[in-house]
């Protein structure tokens, strides 16, 4: 069976699908921040098999600017998780559910 | 079965079950080694599907760039100590069945989606002459736009990294002490 656009789309719903697991089930931040970087990713790779199936550049253009944002969000992001760390010594997100109090 | 197909598989599995070491991995430092692997291998795919500047940019970005970010924030904490504390079983056990429905449901969402059949002949579309050409006629707005938002993001991290006192605290003074 040659490889066609459902082979792309299973793999990439294991992948997004793997990165929410783990954004559930672990407590440190930054590998919570990791899986979202894999769901982007698996998305990412959605988006180039069907620019390869449509012939179309577009998809890929979009791919660009989604590695973009991410690059952008990577940088806040980390710059967040480095002053929890400065303030509670811990990257565990548990202990930030303080601020429902 | 042609080499296409082979080489789609082998990527796959490496793909698949390096994201699964990501999130599996006790130690913080295999999980960014896991998630290199898992770039490297949709690289390839990329490449296998003629978008070869995205190749490029995603090995350059992702796993040049952001992956040696997070490798030096966690060096920087000192995690690669494996003490990290583990959510409780029936919390673990929970993400997974909510992962597993998820999954579940778009799987039956997408099982009647139409199959196109890839075309394997290769094509120009990926590289960077058209690619320019779109984002330089088509996408020209947006592209300044995000160098705006890079702009701000870099302004932000530099502003939230910061040290909130300038002045030195007690214990600083009395170190300080110590060494004249």
């Amino acid at each position: 069976m040659p490889v066609n656009s459902t082979h792309y789309l299973f793999l990439s719903l294991l992948l997004f699908s793997i990165g929410i697991m783990g954004a559930l089930m672990r407590r440190n931040a930054i590998i919570i921040f990791m899986c979202i970087e894999l769901m982007l990713n698996a998305v990412n790779l959605l988006l180039v098999a069907f620019s390869k199936i449509y012939g179309d550049a577009d998809a890929q253009l979009f791919v660009f600017f989604i590695m973009v944002v991410a690059a952008a969000e990577v940088a806040v992001g980390l710059a967040i998780i480095v002053m929890m760390y400065r303030k509670v010594h811990s990257v565990d997100i548990n202990i930030l559910n303080r601020l429902k109090h | 079965m042609e080499i296409y197909d082979i080489l789609f598989w082998i990527l796959s599995a490496l793909a698949v079950s390096c994201a699964l070491g990501v999130i599996l991995s006790r130690n913080p430092v295999n999980s960014v080694m896991f998630l290199i692997v898992t770039f490297f291998a949709i690289s390839g795919h990329y490449i296998l599907m003629n978008a070869q500047f995205l190749a490029i940019v995603n090995i350059i970005v992702y796993a040049g760039a952001i992956m040696v970010l997070f490798l030096f924030v966690i060096m920087l904490m000192n995690l690669n100590a494996d003490v990290e504390p583990q959510k409780g079983q029936l919390v673990q056990l929970a993400g997974v069945i909510s992962g597993g429905v998820l999954f579940l449901v778009i799987l039956a969402a997408i099982k009647t989606a139409k199959t196109e059949s890839m075309d394997k002949t290769s094509t120009d579309i990926g590289l960077i002459t058209n690619l320019g050409r779109t984002l330089f006629t088509r996408y020209v707005l947006p592209f300044e736009i995000s160098s705006v938002l890079f702009l701000s993001a870099m302004i932000g991290a530099v502003v939230i990294g910061k040290k909130e006192e300038a002045k030195p605290s007690k214990e600083d003074e009395s170190e300080m002490k110590q060494f004249l």
